[in-house]
């Protein structure tokens, strides 16, 4: 399509936004037409959702022109911006759980009025052919706590295009998603840009948005690095240096090469019931010491309910094994501090806290100079904590945060370490970063590595054994070279 | 809202409304003392529930709202010798300008502040009261000349009357449009902003219709009691009992809260004779309820009927 011919929807021009000493967005300029996909990418914390909520209101722009149809908006109020056309994404979704799917998106259609005091039968109307075509049809009386995790993310694409807005705004869509379910938010996606909307999409699925945009723009440090087409960016020198990184390589050794005779951990015919509905059914893992194995699963498949219960959370039947002593009766805080140590992909960070209270947290068991000694390792391999010690947890960005998470939960040393979902929102360097990390880790201590992860990518080239859990059971077990051939159709 | 006339809360609640409506006509005058006292505080805890349960915004000072309309209403009435209704109803108003003062800043801080700066405003009308004794009758209390009737029955009739259309106008409002953006603002005020409302309105107004359901009601208790004192409509004891009810009958039902109250006074009023083991059952049982049954009455009983 010929940009020269269409006016810009939205038209930025040297858009800044300050934290304190820190500048998030620096002098950011760009044109979005309609019926144009925008790309945005970069390393974590290079300004992406904050340039993103600073066009959308949600932070005031230190400087800066935010033109909408010509018209300045920057620094109007949020629902001001709204109004006038905006549609937001946001990457956390937070329904209104009382109500059902199709209250929750009327909602969004409701009128900024005071005095509404009765629902508008139009409304409802609109608010069904909304739900039918993000594909919440089947689901439209239910409400969101029984939905999957894929559903709750259609909520929120439904609620941001239920006023028909002119721009539409998405941060991270595909984050946790599977290969299939990318496939069709893609599409719904590109549906937005064909009814003539303008849509700015920040993701670190690469491939994906490379297929989906029409441009893409880089960021670094807040600033551009480069805007094209998505083949030329992805060559640009500088974005391959800062943002995509080499490929992650291949590591994996041989069962047969573990010594102990009784594995470290082992998990027997285990069975976890939420209610009536069956989470785990018979699930029997066991992993030696120093031996890094994955467990994949689909969102659903039971994997976070598998860490859960080995972190002492949840009540089981069955039995699980700690170097063959039975764990039962033992409760999360001492398994915790016994060297078992789960990386929650809730992240389940001190909000409020700084990072490094949140780094000191997790050492605190450890005598002075091991604390530093960890800590100097810990600010070498992610060097973004380093800088930001000071900086309340909850104000990094999405990726920020996973790294945290993680750094606490290396910072308590663990023997073994339970990793849900860490690829989640981190940019492909920083995967090329942490994978390498793991590699280091394995090579020069004893740590033994459970990993749960939909992102193969991630989870085969380190693990020396893969699990696939699907509906609530191992369907397969061997070994990584193998797993394309015989199990790899829903992730690959 | 169509569907809630037919479902079984409705019903229920339609009678038991005309139960106690009955009362009256074979229960003692001391009980239906007791009951008016209740359905007042049913109110004070209703309008918390609003802002609480939907706002999302825990106000600590819900007997500022109650005091500045009790204390109001009777101030008028002992200086000028207006007659009741209209010190009530400017009781009331009093409530809704005072409520609205303190709302427009205290909604601009963040979490817990604004909770804080509700509980400061308590201790400075307490401390108003005091001051200004002349006026307010100080420690000693304020003596209120007229009565709306001395009739128990009536009075009973009233305060039944009087809440069971606050809860209607208040449950109503609850489950209306605004209620959902209400409780969408309380839940993520970021997103509800995206969305295109300005939350810093819907909170406002949400306070304002609190403000003069606790000042109205606070009026009227006291032309019922005959006079007006910290320890009855300000005190922070009292805003406390007003919360622990809303929070034992159920957040976000807003008519659990009416429950919640009337189970609090009446309890509290029969283990009288235990002394001072009183406030310490009812707070025991209220203590087992929210960890038990954080719903509350209400809240339980609801999603038990929402399994079956
Ligand atoms: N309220 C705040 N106070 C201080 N710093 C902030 C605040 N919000 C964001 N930042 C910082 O600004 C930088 C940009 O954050 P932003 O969330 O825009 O990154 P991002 O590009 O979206 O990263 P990610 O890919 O990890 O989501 C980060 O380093 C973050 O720590
Ligand atoms: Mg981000």
């Amino acid at each position: 399509m010929d940009q020269t011919v269409t006016t810009a929807t939205l038209t930025v021009r040297g858009l800044t936004k300050r934290f304190g000493g820190l500048t998030a967005v620096k002098n950011l300029s760009f044109d979005l037409h309609p019926g144009e996909i925008l790309g945005l990418i970069g390393p974590n914390g290079s300004g992406k959702s904050t340039a993103m909520k600073s066009v959308m209101g949600i932070e005031r722009p230190t400087a800066g022109e935010v033109l909408f149809e010509g018209e300045n908006v920057a620094g109007l109020p949020a629902h001001k911006i709204a109004r006038k056309g905006f549609g937001m994404v946001f990457q956390h979704s937070r329904p209104l759980n009382r109500q059902t799917v199709l209250e929750n998106i009327m909602v969004a259609l409701l009128p900024d009025s005071l005095f509404m005091l009765f629902p508008d039968k139009a409304l409802t109307e609109r608010a069904k052919w909304i739900a039918e075509r993000v594909g919440l049809g089947a689901v439209m009386d239910r409400r969101p706590p029984t939905l999957p995790f894929a559903d709750l993310r259609r909520l929120e694409l439904a609620k941001a295009i239920a006023r028909d807005p002119k721009v539409v705004l998405v941060d991270e869509p595909f984050a946790g998603l599977t290969s299939a379910e990318v496939g069709t938010f893609s599409a719904l996606i590109r549906s937005f840009r064909d009814e003539g909307r303008a849509v700015m999409l920040v993701d670190h699925n690469v491939k994906s948005v490379a297929a989906l945009v029409d441009r893409v723009l880089a960021m670094y440090l807040g600033e551009e690095i480069t805007t094209g087409r998505a083949e030329d960016v992805m060559k640009n020198e500088t974005v391959r240096r800062v943002y995509l990184g080499g490929a992650i390589e291949t590591h994996a050794r041989p069962e047969t090469s573990f010594k102990d005779k009784v594995p470290l951990l082992q998990v027997e015919n285990v069975s976890v019931h939420y209610g009536k509905a069956q989470a785990l059914e018979n699930v029997s893992i066991h992993v030696h010491e120093g031996e890094f194995v994955s467990v994949v699963g689909l969102n659903g498949a039971g994997k976070t309910t598998l860490f859960n219960t080995i972190s002492g959370f949840l009540p089981y039947t069955g039995e699980i094994l700690r170097g063959g002593q039975p764990l039962r009766g033992t409760g999360p805080a001492k398994i915790a501090r016994s060297g078992l140590v789960q990386c929650p992909e809730s992240r389940e960070l001190f909000g409020e806290m700084t990072v490094r209270e949140n780094l000191d947290l997790g050492g605190q068991h450890l005598d002075d100079a091991a604390r530093a000694k960890q800590l100097a390792w810990l600010f070498e391999l992610f060097p973004i904590l380093k800088e930001r010690q000071g900086q309340m947890a909850q104000t990094l960005s999405g990726g920020e945060q996973q790294m945290l998470a993680i750094g606490r939960a290396l910072m308590m040393q663990p023997q073994i370490l339970v990793l849900d979902e860490p690829t989640l929102g981190l940019a492909p360097v920083i995967l090329e970063l942490l994978s390498k990390a793991l590699e280091k880790l394995r090579q020069t201590t004893k740590i033994t590595v459970l990993l749960g992860e939909q992102n193969v990518t991630f989870a085969l080239p380190h693990a020396d054994r893969v699990y696939v859990l699907e509906h609530a059971r191992i369907v397969w077990e061997g070994d990584p070279g193998r797993f394309a051939a015989e199990a790899g159709k829903d992730f690959l | 809202m169509a569907s809630f006339f037919s479902s079984r809360l409705f019903f229920i609640s339609l009678v038991c409304v005309v139960i106690a409506a009955t009362l009256p006509f074979y229960v003692s005058g001391y009980i239906l003392g007791l009951l008016t006292v209740a359905f007042y505080f049913g109110v004070f805890a209703m309008a918390w529930d609003l802002l609480f349960g939907f706002a999302g915004e825990v106000n600590f000072g819900p007997t500022f709202l109650i005091g500045t309309g009790a204390y109001t209403a009777g101030i008028l009435n002992n200086q000028f010798g207006w007659s009741v209704y209209l010190c009530i109803l400017l009781g009331a108003l009093a409530s809704v300008v005072a409520g609205f003062v303190l709302a427009l800043p205290a909604l601009r801080v963040r979490g817990p502040y604004f909770g804080l700066t509700t509980l400061v405003a308590v201790l400075m009308l307490q401390n108003f009261v005091v001051v200004f004794a002349d006026l307010t009758g100080g420690e000693i209390g304020l003596t209120i000349p007229d009565v709306i009737t001395i009739n128990a029955g009536a009075n009973y009739w009233i305060a039944l009357g009087f809440m069971t259309v606050s809860a209607a106008i208040l449950y109503g409002l609850s489950q209306s449009p605004v209620g959902l953006v209400l409780q969408a603002s309380g839940q993520d005020p970021v997103q509800a902003g995206a969305l295109g409302f300005n939350i810093v309105k819907h909170k406002l107004a949400a306070f304002i219709v609190s403000a003069f359901f606790s000042g109205l009601s606070g009026a009227l208790l006291v032309f019922y009691f005959g006079t007006a004192s910290v320890g009855t409509v300000v005190d922070v004891a009292v805003g406390v009992n007003v919360i622990v009810s809303a929070v034992l009958g159920g957040r976000r039902t807003v008519l659990g809260a009416a429950l919640g109250a009337i189970f609090l006074i009446v309890a509290g009023e029969f283990l009288r004779p235990t002394g001072e083991l009183a406030t310490f059952i009812v707070s025991a049982v209220a203590l087992l309820v929210v960890l038990f049954f954080p719903g509350g009455f209400l809240g339980a009983a609801l999603s038990r009927e929402a399994r079956s």
